[in-house]
């Protein structure tokens, strides 16, 4: 493989002679000497494990939190409950003005998902923490709980999130994000063919290699280091200064070093109640996920329906599509919301169709909270799109490759949420992809541009 | 609890620690010694990412007991650079871009370690089965695979 410049060459004036050269990593040479500080390397005297005590239940109300025995236990320092959190009702995107909060940093009154934070335990040992945090006695009323996205969205179902109301995310646009363009039931009708096929996915976990954590250590004068492997220092430290009533000033986020993220680290989970109980405590205090948290507990991709109907001529073109989409969000919001907006103009593809209508909706189920993960929004679209797209090559007996050079979006194309296409490169892909493959396509398709006019 | 003194040699040098029955290795190196080269990622001997060297042969600290380590020599991949010169491990390591994160990379070195004392010049299939204990989630397993056939050449260059 090698670069070639011939592409885009009067448009890309730019020395492109950096690529291609091997350049050290600066922080290669911490890695292979093992001096590289992952969050978990800090150690500081005195300092203090959490545990936390979570939900067994998918769906319930709590009756009664005894936590009694559990300060009893050696070793514990402090157990602190939803009256604890100054700001127990929360949502991260809140610092975009997405609403409503919608997630409790410690449960209040009811769980929505199985395992859900009820109780942090604080003590001298991780041993002690766990144990402690068995003898937390939590009394549940068990309530009917939903886990399928169209199950939810029924007149009926049990609801997820009070703080919504309803079963699904509350856009500007109505119960869902919606893009219109054209007549898609006009473009239907002129089709020579009509698909409509719907694809599915399961939650998929991150699992890096160095479970979600932070180590926190008061700096003595009402300032509190954070060493945390977040993938979102800034988001992370104004979450936080929300959540625990604090101005930012007095929070000192260490970070960047992250051993694997994949996207499952932008979440605000551990820090704010590690800070908490540094604070409550004076003392350091350590939270890490044990790895069945981090496979459990931490948010996945979430799950997604997507159904696609298309409308093709015989020649190739794609005339007409429409897509419903649905985002499982799992009990809480998190990046969801945005997740099924990203879906939403997404969908057409890099594919220039004249008649396209896009709902996607945010769903909630007592699930766990799903988040971001690599082009959330759009990786399981895109896999259903183009598992589409070869479906449609075989219906009209197209090669599929062919198929996309006569579909492809095109520099001035006008996307259907209304953004006109710029720097598309997705022909010059193909083409490369066509020698590299050696699935070759006709001449007339090697000689097209992405941006030459005519070509 | 009553402590349980444990006495070792941990990269050439002599240590002793007390620890409470039952402390895995790892959390003696970690949290008492202070080698934090060692990296729990599951704590139940499925991701390598806490690989060890004991008495010349590869380790899960995560899973083995401190107090059993009495008179035994450990290596870790923090002790492996002599004088600051790099190991021809962790120099290919760097040269092929065998690291992503970081975090499965000392356990990495480690098993390759092992591998090139028994078998100076590994087949790739071999490089594979040695490496086979050790996750790297970033999957780029094929530089690292590469990174130690690079150190198996040089090791043998030098040695010609």
């Amino acid at each position: 493989m090698q670069l070639r410049k011939s592409y885009f060459a009067d448009v890309r004036k730019d020395d492109l002679h950096e690529i291609g050269q091997p350049r050290p990593r600066s922080d290669s040479p911490g890695h292979v000497t093992g001096k590289t500080a992952f969050f978990a390397d800090r150690n500081f005297p005195g300092m203090l494990h959490l545990k936390m005590v979570r939900s067994p239940h998918h769906h319930a109300r709590i009756r009664s939190i005894d936590t009694s025995e559990a300060e009893k236990h050696p070793g514990v320092v402090k157990i602190l409950t939803a009256k604890d959190v100054p700001h127990n009702v929360y949502t991260i995107l809140i610092l975009i003005q997405i609403g409503p909060e919608d997630e409790t940093v410690l449960a209040d009154g009811k769980v929505r998902w199985k395992g859900e934070a009820v109780v942090a335990v604080l003590a001298e040992t991780e041993r002690a923490a766990q144990e402690a945090a068995a003898k937390v006695k939590v009394d549940y009323e068990v309530l009917p709980a939903v886990f399928d996205m169209e199950e939810a969205l029924k007149p009926g179902a049990p609801l997820v999130n009070e703080y919504h109301g309803q079963n699904y995310y509350l856009y500007d646009s109505g119960e869902c994000r919606k893009v219109r363009f054209g007549d898609v039931e006009a473009g239907f009708a002129g089709a020579d063919h009509v698909l409509e096929q719907s694809y599915q996915s399961s939650p998929i976990e991150h699992a890096p290699t160095e479970t979600t954590g932070c180590v926190v250590a008061p700096e003595g004068n009402d300032r509190f280091t954070c060493y945390t492997n977040t993938q979102a220092m800034f988001f992370t430290l104004d979450n936080t200064s929300i959540i625990l009533q604090m101005p930012g000033s007095k929070l000192h986020f260490v970070g960047g070093t992250v051993g694997g993220g994949f996207g499952g680290k932008v979440d605000v989970i551990v820090e704010p109640i590690a800070i908490l109980g540094a604070k409550l405590t004076g003392r350091p205090v350590c939270f890490i996920y044990s790895r069945e948290e981090e496979m459990q507990i931490s948010s996945p991709r979430a799950a997604e329906k997507v159904v696609i109907k298309d409308g093709v001529m015989s020649d190739g073109r794609i005339v007409a599509r429409k897509v419903t989409g649905y985002t499982d969000a799992g009990a809480y919001s998190r990046h969801s919301p945005y997740g099924a907006q990203k879906g939403a103009g997404h969908y057409p593809g890099p594919y220039t169709i004249p008649n396209v209508w896009i709902d996607t909706y945010c769903v909630y189920t007592n699930r766990t909270p799903s988040s971001a993960m690599r082009g959330f929004g759009v990786t399981i679209g895109d896999f259903a799109l183009e598992v589409q797209m070869d479906k449609l090559a075989r219906l009209i007996g197209m090669d599929p490759l062919e198929f996309r050079f006569i579909n492809a979006y095109r520099d001035g194309d006008m996307k259907a949420h209304r953004q006109p296409t710029e720097g598309a490169a997705l022909i010059e892909c193909m083409q490369e992809a066509s020698r590299a493959a050696n699935w070759p396509v006709a001449e007339k398709f090697m000689a097209m541009s992405s941006y030459v006019k005519g070509a | 609890m009553a402590k349980v003194p444990v006495q070792f040699t941990l990269n050439g040098s002599d240590k002793a620690e007390f620890v409470d029955s039952g402390t895995t290795l790892l959390h003696a190196l970690r949290d008492k010694i202070g080698d934090t080269s060692p990296k729990g990622g599951c704590h139940q001997g499925t991701c390598g990412a806490c690989s060890v060297i004991i008495d010349g042969e590869l380790r899960l600290s995560c899973l083995t007991l401190a107090e059993t380590c009495n008179g035994a020599t450990i290596s870790t991949t923090s002790g492996l650079s002599e004088s600051g010169v790099l190991h021809p491990l962790q120099r290919a390591f760097l040269d092929t871009f065998a690291t992503q994160c970081g975090f499965c990379t000392p356990g990495m070195i480690m098993a390759a370690k092992v591998l090139l004392d028994h078998t100076p010049n590994p087949s790739r299939d071999e490089v594979v089965e040695a490496l086979s204990g050790n996750i790297c989630r970033c999957t780029g397993y094929e530089p690292i695979i590469q990174a130690v056939l690079t150190a198996a050449r040089s090791n043998s260059q030098n040695a010609a």
